[in-house]
This record gives structure tokens, sequence and C-alpha cells, in this order.
């Protein structure tokens, strides 16, 4: 076994010190009749790495690889071209195969990073600080929820429904066990999205008004009326961001006094992956810092007065408060904050800047292109990168037929909300810096064909 | 453990230590690095763009929603500045790279963090989990177009149950963490399923903080389990407190003493029959994996970390991944979505949009998409490389590193339990015996000076000072012996109450670090400068109050 670096000679010797005289000696705790006599038999026996990787590349085979074909998926993940040293410098074995960084000592690589990121992701988002990184964008939108609840002491929490379905179906799911109360609705196909409605529903009892920017149908509104209303009533507004390349381009949510900005960090560094692993982006006030979760790095110094970086405020975490944490989180999403932060770094202002144009000037120009088609109408009156579509038909056969054309054409709203009648000609188109010429050419010719 | 192994003599011997400073902080390999924010510029980038060409377009647009105006489009909200620093490439990459070189990782040496299975990461899973048809498709492509992908979560799912005896296996869960909280929600949504509220979860002493946290968000009031002299969970105790309240008991086993418990069916047979469920915290699964199933143990539902026994890489904190595998009481309820293999031998991902009415139970959804893929890959082909006979194995060559250093070092550090037989894949040390005010975070740090990163401090709390050493089946003999030969140096000093180790480390990166400091007043994000020398945090200037 390549893996393992004991010989029998190096077993034998071992146990003899330990004073055993066979392996079964060690495992005598464990009742015989929980014990196997040998390996489980329907599984198979070691494997060479050439067989393993003959096996996986069969089966990755059988996927449509988005690089490959005409691409305009989004919903939440988005594909963007990362950098070449991105994967290079995650691959760095002290990056790779470090734990979290318990012993700061020999960690300053880790925590500085970090603290880097934390502060990239706060200026990103337009707040003062944020914390490590969270799973992603749905578990840190819940998150930002129960933080809510933590200091408004109010349970209620209008939800938009503007905001990505599966965010909200994680959220009510965990509102079940806490009891929090979710007041959710479903978007129509309209340009406007519903902030009058959320301003009307805010009373001094609402905890947080949670909403997506730009939202699962990828419009674009400023979030100052919400934020003042909610202020008002002493309730939060917590902002969601799933295409946080957006942020290039139009104001952060921090901006616009959003209390709690979530996101996704999927789309600047990590790659599709198949929804995961992804990093979730967490930022708020100072004043709010003692009631976030998950880990923080901070500044300090060391004993010969050098500064160096530790994880710090602990005493808000489950290893320290155990049952009184404000979070069970433990392992977050550490490498992908990584590469979230060194494809960032690699943008700066200005190649971010840059990246967004390119994509809002493409989803614009597509938008044109699409919206001529006809019985096929653009929703939305304001977008960055993602728009929706209301097509004759119902988007979800349309979606199917054109993958029969190598087109992967968008996201149905059937997908997302089948039990909605209302959304199932809605079709959600991404267009990023990745989509060529040729790719929006088949895309029109195969949603021409798919709505006919 | 010689830098002479030669025995040669230099011809121009160096007569005096040189105590130097150097003008750059930097010391030859040891180099300072700034932050980013103190050597980027906003005006730099390290990405060139292609200059966009807006394909022809046919006739004229009248609908004024379709002008190409941004300020439209945007809705007037253009942002006027980010403040956020770039660096070239090879500036990036230098930067990444002095960072990285701070670190270190069990590719440098071990790495005995107890509980936590550092071990070696393949680095055949890196290359499969970058094959274009797993890093490089969307979660929301249509079935038809990621068949590989969903009947990979199926083997693996399959292996898992496999492996582990048990009925089924959620696979979304984003860590152990995670999936604690999944097999949790589990239990609860089968209790309110047969209209049986309880509201206790009971949690030994020595279990991860995570467990009491999980628990408690759940909505249960936790209850500790005391544990017995020999480290062990104590049953009589366990056994008095059943009742028509407890909802569950966490176990870990093996425990976080580094011993397996024993009575595991005993006590899951007593939970049950007081209408309660098993749920096994399998961080420690290593030590037991291809040995043992814990579906034989009467358990209801256990996370698999796989990031600790199937070896995906940690990454400095994540990402992990922690599917929990279920019994069949608990099968019905798990989260969406669910991978299952069809009659006809494709395999789907029940979710919404296929059927939701399939899984009518479920309690609900715990992350938008699938779960963490690109673990998966790594998992599998990881497993795959080790086969049945292959795991077992790692279980065996895990328990017996363990044991060697445990019988290794019983003569110089205090192990409260090694009267009470053989450790399972970690040892336990206490720091009884130490002299001189010295305690185990001394040991630890004078560990690093030697070249290892420390074991796990202070944890479980059951144990005084705990040093818990999980060497894990990927060291050799030599790497051990090198180890057991810097502790067991260490573990002297400490017993004689050598002051010296207080200023340990000397020679790593930094010095020990001010965490009061840290604390006290919270530094978390890179404030600039203002030009007269004050804080004028740039960060600030937004979200103000």
């Amino acid at each position: 076994m390549r893996y393992l670096p004991l010989s029998d000679a190096d077993r034998a010797e071992m146990l003899k010190v330990i004073g055993a005289s066979a392996i079964d000696d060690l495992f005598k705790d464990v009742p015989a009749e929980a014990r196997l006599d040998g390996p489980i038999g329907d599984l198979p026996n070691h494997a060479s790495e050439l067989s393993v990787e003959r096996q996986l590349t069969a089966l990755s085979r059988k996927n449509m690889v988005a690089g490959e074909v005409p691409f305009f998926l989004g919903c939440g993940a988005y594909r963007h071209h990362i950098p070449a040293s991105v994967d290079h410098l995650m691959q760095r074995g002290e990056f790779l195969t470090a734990y979290t960084p318990y012993q700061p000592e020999i960690a300053q690589g880790t925590l500085q990073m970090l603290f880097e990121f934390q502060t990239q992701v706060a200026r990103l988002l337009g707040c003062e600080v944020a914390n490590a990184s969270m799973y992603d964008g749905s578990t840190a939108m819940w998150e930002a929820i129960g933080m809510a609840h933590r200091i408004t002491r109010r349970k209620r929490t209008i939800i938009s429904s503007g905001v990505h379905p599966h965010y909200v179906s994680v959220a009510r799911t965990m509102a079940k066990f806490t009891g929090d109360q979710l007041a959710t609705s479903l978007p129509e196909l309209a340009a406007a999205a519903d902030a009058e409605a959320l301003i009307a529903a805010i009373t001094d009892e609402t905890s947080a008004v949670v909403v997506q920017y730009p939202d699962i149908l990828g419009r674009i509104a400023d979030l100052t009326p919400i934020a003042d209303a909610a202020h008002a009533s002493g309730a939060l507004l917590i902002a969601v961001v799933t295409e946080p390349v957006a942020l290039g381009l139009i104001k952060a949510p921090g901006e616009m006094g959003a209390d709690i900005v979530v996101g996704e960090g999927q789309s600047i560094g990590v790659g599709l992956q198949f929804g995961g692993p992804y990093v979730g982006l967490f930022a708020t006030r100072e004043k709010f810092v003692r009631q976030m979760p998950g880990r923080l790095a901070g500044e300090t110094v060391d004993a010969e007065g050098k500064r160096g970086f530790v994880l710090t405020l602990s005493t808000r975490e489950q290893h320290i408060r155990r049952e009184k944490a404000t979070s069970n989180i433990c392992t977050n999403s550490g490498l992908c904050a990584l590469a979230f932060s060194v494809h960032m770094t690699l943008l700066g202002e200005k190649g971010l800047g840059q990246l967004a144009q390119i994509n809002h000037a493409r989803a614009c120009a597509v938008s044109e292109r699409l919206s001529k088609i006809p019985g096929v109408d653009l929703v939305n009156d304001s977008f960055f990168n993602e728009f929706t579509l209301k097509l004759p038909v119902e988007a979800r056969p349309a979606v199917h037929a054109m993958v029969e054309t190598n087109v992967l054409g968008g996201v149905s709203l059937g997908r997302l909300y089948p039990d909605v009648a209302a959304l199932h000609n809605g079709l959600v188109v991404a267009v990023t810096e990745t989509v060529t010429d040729a790719d929006i050419d088949a895309f029109e010719v195969a949603l021409r064909e798919a709505v006919q | 453990m010689t830098a002479n192994p030669s025995g040669w003599r230099p011809s121009a011997p160096v007569n005096e230590q040189v105590e130097g400073t150097t003008v750059t902080g930097n010391r030859a390999l040891t180099l300072e690095e700034p932050l980013l924010f103190e050597i980027g510029s906003r005006d730099q980038t390290g990405v060139d763009f292609e200059t966009f060409s807006a394909p022809a377009q046919a006739g004229a647009v009248n609908d004024p929603r379709l002008r190409p105006s941004p300020e439209h489009r945007l809705a007037g909200l253009e942002r006027s500045s980010l403040d956020l620093p770039g660096l070239s490439e090879p500036e990036t990459v230098r930067h990444y790279t002095r960072l990285s070189r701070q670190n270190y990782a069990i590719d440098l040496g071990l790495f005995p963090l107890g509980s936590c299975t550092m071990k070696h990461n393949p680095r055949l899973n890196e290359k499969l989990a970058r094959l274009p048809g797993f890093a490089d498709i969307h979660p929301l492509q249509p079935q038809e177009t990621v068949q590989g992908a969903i009947e990979l979560i199926n083997i693996l799912a399959e292996w898992l149950i496999a492996l582990t005896g048990m009925h089924s296996v959620a696979m979304s869960p984003k860590a152990g963490a995670h999936g604690e909280l999944c097999g949790i929600l589990c239990i609860r949504a089968a209790l309110e399923a047969r209209g049986d509220a309880r509201e206790v979860v009971l949690v030994p002493e020595s279990a991860h903080g995570t467990n009491p946290a999980t628990a408690a968000f759940a909505g249960y009031r936790v209850e500790n389990i005391p544990a017995t002299a020999a480290g062990r969970v104590d049953l009589d105790a366990l056994k008095a407190r059943l009742g028509p309240d407890i909802a569950a008991v966490m176990i870990t086993n093996p425990n976080t003493c580094g011993l397996f418990e024993p009575e595991m069916k005993a006590i899951s047979d007593a939970v049950h029959a007081a209408g309660g469920l098993v749920y096994c915290d399998g961080a420690n699964f290593n030590a037991i994996v291809g040995k043992v199933r814990p579906g034989d143990l009467g358990i209801d539902a256990m996370h698999i970390n796989l990031h600790k026994t199937f070896s995906t890489p940690h990454g400095g904190g994540g990402p992990g991944s922690g599917p929990v595998v279920l019994s069949e009481a608990l099968s019905p309820f798990a989260p969406l979505p669910y991978a299952a293999r069809q009659d006809d031998g494709s395999v789907v991902l029940i979710e919404e949009e296929v059927g939701a009415e399939a899984r009518p139970h479920s309690f609900g959804r715990m992350v938008a998409f699938h779960g963490q893929m690109g673990m998966f890959s790594r998992a599998l082909a990881y497993m795959l490389s080790h086969g049945a006979d292959g795991l077992a194995q790692v279980a065996e060559d895990a328990v017996l590193n363990a044991n060697y250093v445990l019988r290794s070092l019983e003569d110089v550090l205090d192990a409260p339990f090694a009267a009470s037989g053989p450790c399972m894949h970690e040892a336990i040390f206490s720091d009884k015996g130490f002299g001189g005010g010295l305690s185990t975070i001394d040991v630890a740090k004078a560990l690093i000076d030697e070249g290892f990163h420390p074991m796990t401090m202070y944890f479980p709390l059951v144990v005084h000072g705990a040093m818990l050493v999980e060497p894990t089946e990927t060291e050799s003999k030599a790497g051990l012996d090198q180890f057991i030969t810097a502790l067991r140096s260490i573990a002297e000093r400490a017993r004689a109450g050598d002051q010296s180790l207080k200023a340990a480390p000397i020679f790593a990166p930094r010095r020990r670090l001010d965490e009061t400091l840290a604390a006290r007043k919270p530094v978390l994000a890179y404030k600039t400068p203002a030009p007269d020398g004050s804080e004028n945090g740039s960060a600030s200037k937004y979200g103000g109050g």
C-alpha cells in the first residue's frame, strides 16, 4: 500500500515494544462480536494509482463540461476565468496540508492570509469587519438571521421574494428547530422587486429584513429605503450577495446601510465544482462583532514585539462556550478563502472593475439578442451579468431541448420553483467573460428552436 | 538526528556564534512579508482582459429597456471606489509563497493533533478532483448532463454505507459540525413524527465542543454524563439519567481519551429501550475503519469527516465534508438532496425538481446545492486506492502507531489510562509530574522548536493539562522515533522544572503571540494609516453607525 510507510518488520518490532503479541491485542476493547473477521466482503481491495485514475476519469467523462459548451448558468454559482497562479498557490503544501491555525507561531502564513481575506471581504461588501469564512452563502445567510435574532432579541424575520430559493429553504429548515418565524414570499416575473411590500411588512417585532442583491432574477435595487425603514423599527437589514463580481461595478450593500452582509464567494477564485466546496462571506459592523459566528483572525504582537496574527474572540465559539456558542461551526472554508483572496489580490480594484464591466457589457448584449426572439421577453429593467427571460413556453423542457444541441442555456425557474406554475416560463441567463461570440450565436439558435 | 552524519570537519571553521540582526528583518530563508495592503496598489492588477467587441446588432432597438445604457441597467447604483489593492502576478506569487513558508504542514512533518487525523493527503486525489468533468460542472446543470457526478456521489455513498453497516447516508453536510447538526435534526424530526417531544440531549463531559453547541442549536437542553476513572462513559450514571425526556445521547467512539467504548452496544440498547436515539460523533472513525461497523453497535446516526478519515486536505481550516450515515429508523428524515439509484441503473439526485414528494418526511435542505463534490472525488479516490484490505490496514497501523508512542513515553509522561489497556488511534498524557510551574503549553511550544507540530493541548477537559497525540498511519517508524526522542527530552526538562521551556518557541517565525492583547482590542481588518499618523480606517468609511 503506497500510502502506508510501516513494513512488516516495523510492525513486529513495534508490537514487541508495546508488549502485544498480535495487532488484534490492541483491539481487545472492541467486543469480539463487533469485530470484522476480514476485509468487508462487497468492497474491492486496494488499487494502483493508474487504475483509480482510470475509474474516476471514466466517471468524469459522463459529465458535460461547462467550459466545453456554450454555457449560461448562474443562480448562485458563476463560471469565471481563474488565473493559473491561484491553483498553484492553493496547492502549496504549506497551505493545503495545514490544519486550523491553533499554533500561531507556526501558522502565520494562514493567519496573515485570513486577516487579509477579512479585510478584502469587508471592503468589497462595504462593511467594517468580516470573518474568516463560512461554509457557503446559504449557511452564511442562516447564520446572519440567527445573529440578528441575538442582537435584536426578536424572532420575526422578513425574507424578500428575490432571495435564492435554496437559501430560503435552508433558513426555513433551520427555523423549524429554533422557533424563528420567517415571512417568505414568491417572486413574480416583473421588473420591480418587492421593496415596497417589504417596507410595509416591517413592524416593531421584526428582527431583520433579508434581501438579495442582485436578486434571484438578476434585478438590482437601491437598498437604502429598506435599510432606513428597518432601522426606524429597530430591525436590521441583512443583504445577500451571490455574485460578488457585481460589486466591482455597483454599490456595496454596506454602503447602503445593510447591517450584516453575507455572500457566496465562489465566483472569485473557487470554480463551479458542482456546488461545493464554496466559501461563505460574512461581514458586519464592528459593534456587532461579539455576536458574529465563525473564526476571526486578529492582529497582535509576539513576545519580541513583532507584529503577528492569532485566532481571536474565541469565547464566542463552540470549543470554549460549548452549548452557549454563537454557532457550532468549527472547520470552515479556509482553502477556498485562500483561493478567493489570491484571485482578489491579482484583480485588485482595477481588475475587478474591468472584469465587472466586461460581464455587464456582455450580458447587455446577450439580453438584446435573445429578447428579439419572437415571444421572448426580458423581465428585468436592471441587472448586472444575469437576467430573466419570459419564454412563450415552459423553460424546463426548453433547457432540456437545448442540451440536445449541446447548449447549457440557463436555469429554468421550474428547476428552482417546481410548484409555482406562474414562474415556469422563466429562464435565468448568466453571461460572464468566459462566454464567446460563437457561444452567443449557438445559444440564440438553440433558444429560438426550443421556444417554437 | 544529527546535522553531521558524515563526521567531516570544516576546513575553515567558524569560531564565534553570531547573534546578529539584519536590516531587513529577514533571516536567510525565513523571510518577513508585509501585508498585501502595504505593498499593493489600487492601480495595479495581475490580470489582463480581452478587449470586448459587441456582437453585431441586427436592426434598431426601440424598447427603451433594451438600450445598452449602463446607467439604466445598473439602477443608478454605480460604485465609486472599493479601495482594494492589486499586485502583478510575480508579486502575488511571491507574497503567498513567502506566507506559505511561515506555516507548518503535514507535507513538512508529523502533525499529531489529537482528534484531527492529520494524515498524508495523496496528490492523486488533487489531480482527479481537478478533472474538468468534476471541477467544471454547474450544480444546476440538467441531471442528464451530470450523470457521472451523481454516480460518483452514489458510489461514495455505497462505500460509506458498506464501511459503517448503516442503512443510508445524507451527503450534503459541509463539515463535521454541520453533519452533527444533520444527525441531530434527523433525530428531532423522527421524534416529532411520532409525537414524542423530548427536551434533553446527554453529552459526555469529554465530548468535542461542537456536540453541545449542536444540540443547543437544535433546541435541546444539554446535560453532561460523567466519565469513569478509566476514561469511559459511566454506563450506570447514563442509565440512571435515561427517561422520557431524553431525546438522544451523543457519544464519541472511540472517545476523546483515545479509548474504545466497549459498552457501546449496551449504551445503545439502554437508550433505545428508554425511547431515545443514539448519535455517534465519527471524528475518530480512523481507528476502526474496516475493522468495526458502527451499524453493528446500535448507532442511529454518525457523521464522517471526509477530511479526517478519508484524507481530503484540511487547507488551514477547511473545507471539510461531513456525510451522515443513518439507521433505517432515521433514513426517511434525511435532508434533500439525496442520491438514489433507480431500477434501470441510472442515478438521480432527489431534490425539489425531480420529486420532493418521494421524500415526504425529509426535514428539509441544509445547503444550497449538493454538498462538497470536490471532497467527494478526493475521498473516493482515497477509498478506491486503499480498498477494503487497505482501509483495515489503515486502522491497524493508526492504532499501532499510537500505542507505540504511548508505551515509548509512559515512563516520562503521565498516561492516565495506560493501565486500563491499549489505546486506539491516539495516546493521551497529562501534565502530572511537571515541575517549576511548567504546563502543557510549554511542552507543546518546545516541540515547535524541535520541528514538530504540537499535539492537541488541554483537550479533553477530563484530563488535567491533556496532551492528545494522534500520529496517524502515514508516519514511518523512523519518523515516530524522532518524535519520541524529542518529546522524551522535553518531558524530562519539564519534570526537572527547566524554566527555559517558557521561552519556547525560539526558532519559529514568531515567538509566543499575545492572545490577550488581540482579544482586548480586536483589530480584525487592516486600516490604512492616515498621513498624520492616526488610524483612519478606510474600511470604516462605509457602513457608518
